[in-house]
This record gives structure tokens, C-alpha cells and sequence, in this order.
């Protein structure tokens, strides 16, 4: 599939993804979107990540093959690299956690130049880990502050977050930094897919379609916040109905939520069946959640059988005479 | 069906499934209570429509105290021909007489901290 | 076998994907890039299926007539058997952080050797026959159809993979190409598609005990060959044993090493190692049934790995030796350190290997019971056991090559620069991000050092050339230092066609000329032969 057409295939989805809700509010839909599309991406979000976890849980690993970033253990005078050669599982944990929360790998990244000479060179290349970096942090501080609508009273720690995150007080309703980071971080790794050749090449339309979701998703958002106002009272009103399991419609939020909801919930459904899958996978590559060890442990393979070999017995049966000959002991004369 | 790994997964999965699911729990046999804003009781008017105030009377308020600050002007001419004055204290606060029973209704459902108190004085509440 | 062009012609690399998609370029095999299919007899040895005359470049690859069903059910068994395989195929998000990562793809061009579109040509297949999305939306998802040209594909571009696994140190989630490598060329082999290269090794060590199918006998007397050679240099006469049942030690080093040149010297470098340490005492014996470090099964299916593999544990207990201790050897380190025991053991006729010199217990391999002979060799200097004189590798400029596998898959890093330091006088690294964990392959890893790919060879082994380029510019290095048998099969044509001026060493040929044996005459030569500058001027002036 041309570039061209792996990019506007999902556009043209996202734009039919967001019409719909629109359209359905005026037929007098409110509650299918309001209360049974929510409730249905939900269960397919959980119940889809689980069986994929499960999935993936079913097959072993048969064998240890971290990928060792770094010097392993050995001699008490040779220094050890702990987290990114780990040898404990308590090594293994931080080297995860820094892989989850920091992106540690990403960090390494590299852009090779080849120059006249033939002179190849290896630059630093931060803004993929800082564009991806930005990207969740900011997804994650968001979907956090949306707590604000399913708690009553609202946890402390969404209060907090809303303050860092509204830290200039620019405008009203003040400014939250992540909503702007994470449209610039959102553009940037849209950017980077279209602009970068080899990036274009290897893009797949499930590689843009969920990053036009999530244009969908977050400027549906910051539209309503700043722009385009709905009664976030009722909004709220609908969203504790949801989680009290209790679901009632308030007449008259604008169809611009329905539009942000609608955004979400398409995301989480799509979530199990796609790449986003790496939210739950990262913690299971077998490269990286595994001690570098396996010469002080033994990692044991569930499915190991036995294999044919080719015996001492059988090669000294051949090679008898010749062996004899050089001098070489036996053991059948 | 066998799982492997299982006694590190499955917590995993637990964890996880407790995060994501926290607004079940946190509500998990709670009743919603929507704010009740008390609303004067004569003045049944406010500057502009309902609807309009309750999604945007921030941005008004901005403007006015820009207006107010700036041009040193007070007059706000509302949709329905009549004028109010803008001011925090003397407009609005004359006729929603409490921050407890009016503001904060809403303000403190939606965890929304304007800094309109940061200058203004509250107004003292009956306790 | 074709021209491969001049070094300033293969250069001028265009990283450019081309115009069409890729799912609609089907694969060329363009010539020296791809190896000669596996010979029929070289599968039959091993009992593997397909055997046939057979030739990548005809149209008709004589597959059975059921092959896509043979090649889905193999996928199939594999996802369910390889939790890597699995993920690996469903977490990818395509950030093309790993794309100039690897040396293939930086040395032609050819987009489909980013790891990315490498394991592309793979997931396409398990999206279309393995997911719901695939099956539903087919190529918007992502999926297509395995046809006989999609296989092709598969073929030529596995086989310009040597699983030096740099990306997987780059991606953001280890997806490890190796891994996906493995497991596309195991589907391969169940069409018995093998390139000879590999295949004719697997059946050679299998029969003989070594890839190059050295018999017995033939084996005992290269050794003993280079016995003749140590004393011309050195005066003194050393005298290893084979298959000897009550030593203490068994030590296998790749057959590379008593094949050919330079890794000769290095296996002279062991040879003189253990004949120092005797009188101190060492107590160890080769095999010739063991005779191979080294594992080409690793390149064709796990299974054939484990039953190659099978001969070391095997020997070991046969001989009754107390442990194993291993020569440089890059892939040969990967199985032994991260496969072995759980492939053959748990070694239970084996005790956890001691220094017999310095009783420097080596902990952390305590299970599998085999150590690399830089750790031990790194240990005997540490305590001061071995009597050095660098000045005898004065003649060269040294830079270490990080092997892929012990780099990756060990982190085998400070041991021989340790040795190297201690050894030789003249030391330089190559740009950090060229070494350790960040090192090039040398271009033929993983089974692909045949002839007539080389022009595969020269571009995969660019990136690594390139970087010895700078350092012999910058400092005059000569010579290029390494610890695993492929490289210094390799690096040596790698070397005389990018950066003529560099040869290539093991680690311990550096240590063979730098340790003083008692009784040894004056040495006016290294172990090659090659004259020590000023050594003899000495000699002279002493008389």
C-alpha cells in the first residue's frame, strides 16, 4: 500500500469515526453513546488485554536471551553494569523500571551519517525518546486528571497534579502544559512517520490510525476546555452515573463531548487488536525482563525432548583405525 | 490451558486491573450527588442565559476584570437590554450572596480552584 | 561467484527507500548477496526434510506441494512455544529506532534490512493467517498472503541477518531480530531451504565433531603442526593431550582456530598458555569428538543446536574432567552461556569450575561449568601468575572488535581489554559508539562467511571497517584484535578490502607472544613468523 494511501485511509476513518457520534446525538442516540458504547469499550479494552496477556502468557520462554547493554558480572575487580546488565531479579527490576518510566533504551538512540571518505558517523539522537517520552507522560498525567470527573470528592493527588500541570496560570481556563506538550509531541511523531523516508516506507495505516485517534481524542478535548464550552457539570453528573453503575443521560452536554468519548472509546476497544498492545508486551520482552545468569542458574526449557545425537560410540566406530593410528586412546580396542 | 510465569503475571494483571478499575472502586457502592448551587431566591436573570453561564462564566469574569482594570470601565450591557455592573463583589456577590452555598458547589465537584479569591476577599459566611 | 565492485563504488550507499511499497516489491536475488542452496547430502546426514538438488536462482524450488501448510503449522507450533516469537510479532510500533542500527541495511541500503521491515516480512504473514485485525481487514492491517514470493523474500533476507542482535539493544522494547531470525530460518529448514554454508558444517560437526569435518587423526597432527611451529619461535616444546580421561579440565575452542590463519596463531597462543601453567598445575586435554566450539546448528534450528551442542556435556563426562574451559568463540559463547545448560544439562558429573592456578572459584558459572578462556586468563593476570613481556607485541598498534555475541548476549566486555592492556603496549578503542554493547558485526556472523556473497560481506562489515579506518588513521593501528572465530575468518578479507593495512589476532595470540616460558630461547619473531623489530640487534649485540 502507497504512503499516500496508508495515510489517508485512516484519516478518512477517523473523520467517519467522528462523524458518527455526531450524527447519532441528533437522531436522539445520546444513550447508546453515552452509556452502552462506553460500558462496551470497556470490556473489550480489559477483557481484550487480558486475553492477550494470557495469550502470550501461554507460551514459555525456553530460553534466557537477555540482551546484555552493558558489562556483566564476573570478578569482584571487574565493575559491574547492574541495570543494564542485570544479574539479581532486584537488578531486572530497576532495569525495567527504568525501561517503562524512562524509555532507557530509546535513550541509546543514534542517527548514522554516511559523509565523503567514506566516513560514517553515529550522532546523538535524543528527540524520539524526548517526543515519546513527552507523549505518554503527558497521556498518562491527562487521563489522570480526568479523575476529576469519577471521583467524589476528588482524590488530593488529582489536585496536586492539576496545579503542577497548570503551574503559569496563562489564560482561562488556565493552560495545562501536557495539553500543549502532548500536541507537539502528538505532531512530532506524526511529523517524523511523513517526513523521514525510511519511516514512511515501513509506516503502516495501524501506524497512523491510532495517532489520528489521538488527534481526534486530545484536540475534542482541549476544543471543549478552552474553545468550544460543554457543561462539565453534567458531564460529571453522566461519568459517576457510569461508574456507580447507575447510568443516567443529563439532556443538553454539547455534541462535542459525545465526540471526545466516542474518540476514547474507539481507542480502547482498538487497543487489544493493535500495537498499542506494547503497553502491557514491554513488560514481558524476554530480552530485557530476565538476569543475565543463565551460566549461574539454570533456566529450565518446559518443552525440551530429547534430540538424536550423534554418540562418542558411533564416531569412534568410524574413525577407530585413524584414531589408533596418531596415538589417540580408545575405548574399544 | 497452562500459564507460564504465571506467579508473576497474574499480579501483574491483579495490579493493573486494580489501577485501571480505581473510579469502580473508589464510587463502588457510593451515590452520586449532583452540586446544588443555591440560587437567589428574587432575581431569577442572570447576566446572560443559563446555559451560557454555566459553561463559561469564567471567560466573562476574565474579560470583565480586564475591562474593569484596564478601561476603568463597569457597565455590562447583558443580551436582554439591561446593564449590571461588573464587579465581582458588588455584581455577582450582591445577588449569590454565598461563595459556600453558590461557587463552591460546583467549583469543589469538579476540583476547579479560580483564583478569583487570590485578590478578592471572600465573602464571611454564616456559619 | 560475482565481481564485488571497488571500495569507492560500494560506498556510495543510497538509504532512500524506493517508490513502491514495499509488500509490492518483491525480492530480486541479486547476485553476491545470497549463498548456494543447502546440498542434498549435507541434509540427509542430519536427517533434516527436502533433501534435493536444488539452486535459490531457479524459478522452481522443488518444494513439496503442501509447503504453505508446512510453513504456517511450523509458525504456528513456534508462537506457541516461544513467548519472544509471539510478542515480538504483536508489540512492534514501528518507531524506526532500530533502522539504522544495523550494519545490512547502513552497508546497502536495502530498506527491507532495517530490523524493522526484516521482521515486517515475518508479521505480515502471522497477521493475515494469525490475528483478527489481519484476517478481517487483510492488508490495511497490515497482512498478507504467504505465496512462494513472499518465501523467497524470506529467504534472501534472513539470510542477510547474523543476528548480532545491535538493534535489540536500541528498541525501545528489546524486540530481538536474532530471535526472529532463528525462528524464520527454523521455518526455512522445514522446507529444507538451508544455504550450504551453514548446512555443510551442521552435517561435517556432526559426523567428525567439527565444521570443517577435520577427522581424528587430521586434527592431532595440525595441533601437533602447530607444536613444531611454537618451538622454531620459542625453543620450547609443548605437548597437549587428546581425549584424555582424568584431566581436569576440557577445553574446546571452535575448529576454526587449528584451521586456518590467523585463528592458528591464536590456538598456538592456548597451546603456549597451557604448557606455562602446567608446571603450576593445570591439568587439561582437548577432544577431538568435541573438537568444535562453535554451532551452526544455532543458525539452522534450535533442535539442531541442542544436538550439536549435546557433544561438549557429553565429552565432558566421558572423560571424567571436572570442567569445561572455552576458547574465543563469539556464537559459540552465546549457546554455551545462554542455551547450553538448559539444552543439555543440568551438568551434574561436573563441579563448579576452580582456577586450578590462583583457586579463584568462578562463581557465576557455577551451573553451566564452563569458562571462557579470557576470564581465566584474565584471572591468572590479575594475580600476577603469568610473566609477561608486552614489548613483544611492540611491533603492533592494537584495537579490540567487540564480538557480537559475548558483547550482547554476555556482557563480556573488560575481560580482554584487560588481557590486551597487559599484554601489549599500544592500545586503542575505536569510536564508543562502534564497541561493546553498541559493536558492529563483522558481516558474515551467523553462518553467511561464505565466497559468493561477498559483496553481502564487504557491506555488512562496512560500518565495522569503517571505524578500524579511523583508529589506523588517527593512531596507526594495525591490527585488529577480537575473540571470536568467525571474525578472524572474516575480518581478515574484510580488512584487505576496506582498510588493507590492519591484520586481524585473537586475544590470546597477543598473549602467546607476550608470555616468557621458562627455558624459551630469545624471540626474534612473533608466533607468525614475522620478525620483532629490534629483537634481533639485541641478540646480536649480547654475543
Amino acid at each position: 500500500m502507497s504512503a499516500q494511501k496508508s495515510i489517508l485511509y485512516p484519516l478518512v476513518a477517523v473523520l467517519v469515526l467522528i462523524l458518527i457520534p455526531v450524527i447519532g446525538v441528533k437522531l436522539g442516540l445520546s444513550y447508546f453513546f453515552a452509556v452502552v458504547v462506553p460500558y462496551a469499550a470497556f470490556v473489550i479494552f480489559f477483557g481484550g488485554i487480558l486475553c492477550k496477556i494470557v495469550n502470550w502468557a501461554r507460551s514459555p520462554v525456553p530460553f534466557r536471551i537477555t540482551t546484555t547493554c552493558g558489562q556483566g558480572k564476573s570478578f569482584d575487580w571487574v565493575k559491574h553494569n547492574k541495570f543494564d546488565n542485570p544479574f539479581t531479579n532486584k537488578q531486572v527490576f530497576v532495569r525495567m523500571v527504568l525501561e517503562v518510566l524512562c524509555f532507557r533504551s530509546l535513550f541509546r538512540n543514534l542517527k548514522m551519517e554516511l559523509r565523503d571518505g567514506p566516513k560514517l558517523t553515529y550522532g546523538s539522537a535524543k528527540w524520539l525518546w524526548l517526543g515519546a517520552l513527552a507523549f505518554h507522560w503527558s497521556f498518562l498525567i491527562i487521563l489522570l486528571r480526568h479523575m476529576r470527573f469519577f471521583a467524589q470528592p476528588v482524590p488530593g493527588f488529582v489536585d496536586m497534579l492539576q496545579s503542577v500541570d497548570g503551574f503559569f496560570e496563562l489564560g482561562v481556563p488556565q493552560l495545562f502544559l501536557t495539553d500543549a506538550v502532548i500536541v507537539a509531541a502528538l505532531t512530532y511523531l506524526f511529523l517524523r512517520r511523513v517526513v523521514v523516508p525510511q519511516l514512511r516506507y515501513i509506516s503502516l495505516p495501524s501506524d497512523y490510525f491510532p495517532l489520528f485517534l489521538l488527534f481526534g481524542l486530545i484536540l475534542s478535548g482541549i476544543g471543549m476546555r478552552y474553545f468550544f464550552k460543554v457543561d462539565i457539570i453534567k458531564v460529571k453528573e453522566l461519568a459517576m452515573s457510569l461508574v456507580i453503575l447507575k447510568p443516567t443521560v443529563p439532556e443538553g452536554i454539547g455534541a462535542l463531548f459525545y465526540v471526545h468519548l466516542f474518540m476514547l472509546c474507539v481507542l480502547f476497544a482498538y487497543f487489544p487488536f493493535s500495537k498499542l498492545t506494547h503497553m502491557a508486551g514491554v513488560f514481558l520482552s524476554p530480552t530485557r525482563n530476565l538476569a543475565n545468569n543463565s551460566r549461574y542458574k539454570r533456566h529450565v526449557n518446559p518443552w525440551d525432548y530429547p534430540v538424536k545425537v550423534h554418540t562418542y560410540e558411533e564416531y569412534e566406530e568410524e574413525f577407530r583405525e585413524k584414531m589408533k593410528e596418531v596415538g589417540l586412546p580408545v575405548e574399544k580396542e | 490451558m497452562k500459564i507460564y510465569d504465571g506467579r508473576k503475571i497474574i499480579p501483574g494483571i491483579l495490579i493493573a486491573a486494580v489501577i485501571f478499575s480505581f473510579p469502580f472502586w473508589l464510587n463502588f457502592g457510593k451515590a452520586a450527588v449532583p452540586p446544588k448551587p443555591k440560587l437567589p431566591k428574587e432575581v431569577k436573570n442572570c447576566v446572560e442565559p443559563t446555559t451560557f453561564m454555566r459553561t463559561s462564566h469564567m471567560q466573562l469574569l476574565n474579560e470583565w476584570r480586564d475591562i474593569v482594570v484596564r478601561e476603568n470601565f463597569r457597565l455590562f450591557a447583558a443580551p436582554d437590554g439591561k446593564e449590571h455592573l461588573m464587579s465581582l463583589q458588588n455584581g455577582c456577590l450582591k445577588c449569590h450572596e454565598s461563595k459556600a452555598d453558590f461557587c463552591d458547589q460546583c467549583h469543589n465537584y469538579l476540583d476547579v480552584k479560580p483564583y478569583c479569591w487570590d485578590c478578592h476577599l471572600a465573602p464571611k459566611e454564616n456559619k | 561467484m560475482a565481481d564485488v565492485p571497488k571500495p569507492e563504488e560500494l560506498a556510495k550507499i543510497d538509504h532512500t527507500p524506493p517508490e513502491t511499497p514495499w509488500m509490492e516489491t518483491p525480492a530480486v536475488l541479486k547476485d553476491g548477496m545470497w549463498c548456494y542452496g543447502a546440498h542434498p547430502k549435507n541434509l540427509e546426514i542430519v536427517d533434516m526434510p527436502n533433501p534435493r538438488e536444488w539452486s535459490p536462482r531457479d524459478e522452481d524450488w522443488k518444494l513439496p506441494d503442501n509447503w504453505k501448510e508446512i510453513v504456517l503449522d511450523g509458525m504456528k507450533d513456534r508462537l506457541g512455544k516461544f513467548r519472544s516469537f509471539k510478542l515480538f510479532m504483536d508489540i512492534c510500533v514501528r518507531c524506526g529506532a532500530c533502522a539504522d542500527k544495523c550494519h545490512y541495511f547502513i552497508g546497502s541500503g536495502d530498506p527491507k534490512n532495517m530490523p524493522v521491515l526484516r521482521a515486517e516480512l515475518l508479521r505480515s504473514v502471522y497477521r493475515k493467517n494469525f490475528t483478527l485485525g489481519g484476517k478481517l481487514f487483510k492488508k490495511l492491517a497490515g497482512g498478507r498472503d504467504l505465496t512462494m514470493d513472499v518465501f523467497k523474500e524470506w529467504w534472501y533476507y534472513l539470510f542477510q541477518c547474523s543476528e548480532c542482535r545491535r538493534c535489540s539493544v536500541f528498541c525501545p522494547y528489546g524486540i530481538d531480530t536474532a530471535e526472529i531470525t532463528i525462528i524464520g530460518r527454523e521455518l526455512i529448514n522445514l522446507l529444507g531451504c538451508n544455504i550450504d554454508w551453514i548446512q555443510a558444517p551442521v552435517a561435517n560437526c556432526y559426523r567428525t565433531g567439527n565444521h570443517l569435518g577435520i577427522q581424528p587423526h587430521a586434527y592431532v597432527s595440525m595441533i601437533e603442526f602447530f607444536c613444531d611451529e611454537i618451538e622454531d619461535v620459542t625453543g620450547v616444546r609443548v605437548n597437549p593431550t587428546f581425549n584424555r580421561k582424568g584431566a581436569e579440565i576440557l577445553f574446546i575452542t571452535p575448529s576454526g582456530d587449528v584451521f586456518a590463519d590467523p585463528g592458528t596463531y591464536t590456538a598456538m597462543g592456548y597451546l603456549i598458555l597451557f604448557h606455562y601453567l602446567e608446571s603450576m598445575g593445570l591439568d587439561i586435554t582437548w577432544s577431538t569428538y568435541a573438537s568444535e566450539g562453535g554451532n551452526f546448528g544455532f543458525f539452522t534450528s534450535h533442535e539442531m543446536a541442542k544436538r550439536l551442542n549435546a557433544k561438549m556435556y557429553a565429552e565432558a563426562e566421558r572423560l571424567g574432567v571436572k570442567w569445561i574451559l572455552g576458547g574465543e568463540c563469539g556464537h559459540m559463547w552465546r549457546v554455551v552461556h545462554q542455551y547450553m545448560d538448559t539444552f543439555n544439562g543440568p551438568p551434574d558429573f561436573l563441579e563448579e569450575p576452580v582456577s586450578p592456578i590462583t583457586g579463584t572459584k568462578f562463581e557465576h558459572a557455577k551451573s553451566t561449568k564452563m569458562v571462557h578462556i579470557c576470564e581465566f586468563t584474565a584471572d591468572l593476570i590479575r594475580h600476577n601468575k603469568l610473566k609477561l613481556d608486552p614489548s613483544r607485541n611492540d611491533n603492533l598498534v592494537v584495537t579490540f572488535h567487540d564480538s557480537c555475541n559475548p558483547a550482547r548476549a554476555m556482557g563480556f566486555l573488560e575481560e580482554p581489554r584487560y588481557i590486551i592492556k597487559n599484554v601489549c603496549n599500544n592500545f586503542y578503542e575505536m569510536p564508543s559508539n562502534t564497541i561493546r554493547e553498541e559493536t558492529f558485526c563483522c558481516g558474515s556472523g551467523a553462518g553467511l562467511n561464505a565466497g559468493e556473497n561477498l559483496e553481502l560481506r564487504m557491506r555488512g562489515g562496512f560500518p565495522r571497517a569503517n571505524a578500524v579506518k579511523h583508529v589506523h588513521e588517527k593512531h596507526g593501528v594495525n591490527m585488529l584484535a577480537c575473540i571470536c572465530a568467525i571474525d578472524r575468518a572474516a575480518l581478515p578479507t574484510l580488512m584487505e578490502y576496506w582498510v588493507p593495512e590492519v591484520e586481524v589476532t585473537g586475544v590470546h595470540e597477543l598473549v602467546g607472544n607476550a608470555l616468557i616460558l621458562d627455558g624459551e630461547k630469545k624471540r626474534t619473531t612473533d608466533l607468525r613468523g614475522e620478525p620483532l623489530p629490534g629483537m634481533e640487534d639485541i641478540e646480536d649485540e649480547d654475543l
